[in-house]
């Protein structure tokens, strides 16, 4: 099992080959496409991983949203980060 | 009328023809020849409409889906339709560039067959001298490509001693996810019932091998387990038209490959009616949808909403009766049919082999 600090501010994270990121225009639902799946991600999920593009570090993506939704930084780190370490450590995301 | 929920997954059996016979083939016994397959074209409207519909997953499948010319072009389709690709291939058509080819046209992940981790293993049950060779080499090409790569393993009273290999041999593959699926036992499996079906020993093994792998990591192992050992079916497809829309290679629309079985229906093609039409009106996808059409002991069960009464061909197959419970369940009336089929399935060398 990895360590959840393997994901840092200054990571730089992509989606692995094979997983991406979708809106799914009939259900009108975000999902992630998968190896012979799908899974549905709802809440702050589908803002934070729209902004993964293999360039933007996460803090980056940390401040984006805090200025986007004008809520306090270290609100927004938590659910990144958590967010972030949880499919990275399901090989969904990587650095 | 509220309309059922649209289809997650698309099965496009672009093709019969295969280069291999496997004796547990999920073709109908009745296989479509060449000349009824769909063209291209049919194929593009058949992905177009099911993307429109709200298909997410396009799984290309056959027979061999590899013998049709245009699947560089229908995958790519499928990536310009926003539709994950999934390849279900036996591998032995497969060499670099068809794969480069496919590579580019944006397919996401390839379920690549494997018959057993034997040379003899393997072409007793595939029929094809050389397979086994021309599988590990593909495997090696779609590595290097970067494609993801789920190994799949169908096991039966033969092989089922060998899956600790089948492990081995896929983290040395190095395959991200492998799957054991036992044989179903629909149409040419049913037919070879009684050679493949494992004994429960043999079963209990199976089940000891799959646990201790997931317990080592690092390997995503999906296991299809063999109903006939259960005492509660399998929710067949996820419940009847519910989340599954398979296309035959002459552009039949079923709820599941083995559905052609099902009497008294017409089974609706998509050269006569739009997919999206034959989703939500056919009779066919209207005849088990839900829990409306179930019987007891399933109407009053708590589970129906679960295993939507298990499967509709498996209970035609042992009952006679489409409609019945699927017969795997204890509380069906033709449970012992199940339990009789484990009891006489015996070493029998005779394989019946898939052919047109």
């Amino acid at each position: 099992m990895m360590d959840q600090s393997c994901v840092a501010e200054e990571s730089v994270l992509s989606f692995a080959r094979g997983h991406r990121l979708q809106h799914d225009r009939v259900r009108d639902l975000w999902i992630v496409q998968a190896p012979e799946k799908a899974f549905v991600i709802e809440g702050s999920a589908p803002h934070i991983l729209r902004l993964l593009d293999g360039e933007r570090s996460v803090g980056d993506i940390i401040q984006q949203l805090a200025n986007e939704f004008s809520a306090p930084r270290e609100v927004i780190a938590k659910d990144v980060l958590a967010l972030l370490s949880e499919l990275t450590e399901k090989n969904v995301l990587h650095t | 009328m509220t309309l059922p929920s649209p289809p997650m997954s698309l099965l496009a059996e672009l093709t019969h023809r295969c280069p291999l016979s496997c004796p547990y083939c999920s073709n109908p016994l009745e296989l479509e020849r060449k000349a009824a397959e769909l063209d291209t074209a049919g194929w593009r409207s058949v992905l177009e409409q099911a993307a429109e519909l709200g298909v997410l997953q396009v799984h290309f499948s056959g027979g061999e889906p590899m013998a049709r010319p245009d699947l560089v072009e229908l995958v790519a389709l499928a990536r310009d339709l926003n539709l994950y690709s999934n390849l279900i291939t036996s591998g032995v058509l497969l060499d670099e560039a068809k794969l480069e080819a496919l590579d580019k046209a944006g397919l996401d992940h390839i379920q690549l067959s494997f018959q057993d981790v034997t040379e003899a293993g393997a072409e007793r049950i595939g029929g094809l001298k050389g397979a086994q060779a021309r599988k590990i080499e593909a495997a090696r090409l779609i590595r290097a490509s970067g494609i993801p790569m789920t190994l799949n393993f169908v096991v039966h009273r033969e092989n089922v001693a060998r899956i600790p290999e089948m492990f081995a041999l896929a983290r040395e593959l190095g395959a991200g996810r492998v799957e054991i699926a036992h044989t179903q036992y629909y149409g040419w499996g049913l037919k070879n019932r009684d050679a493949l079906l494992p004994s429960r020993e043999q079963l209990q093994e199976a089940t000891r091998a799959v646990e201790a792998e997931r317990a080592k990591g690092g390997l995503s192992v999906d296991y299809v387990t063999p109903d006939y050992h259960a005492d509660r079916p399998k929710p067949c497809m996820g419940g009847w038209g519910q989340r599954f829309v398979n296309v035959t290679p002459s552009g039949r629309v079923l709820p599941c490959h083995a559905a052609e079985i099902i009497p008294d229906v017409a089974f609706p093609n998509v050269q006569d009616g739009t997919l999206s039409d034959i989703w939500n009106c056919s009779p066919l996808f209207n005849m088990f949808r839900g829990t409306d059409w179930m019987p007891e002991p399933c109407r009053s069960c708590e589970r129906k909403e679960q295993d939507w009464g298990g499967c509709r061909c498996q209970a035609l197959a042992l009952t006679g009766n489409a409609a019945n419970t699927d017969p795997v369940c204890s509380l069906s009336p033709f449970h012992d049919r199940v339990e009789k089929a484990v009891e006489e399935a015996s070493e029998k060398p005779e394989l019946v082999y898939r052919r047109f």
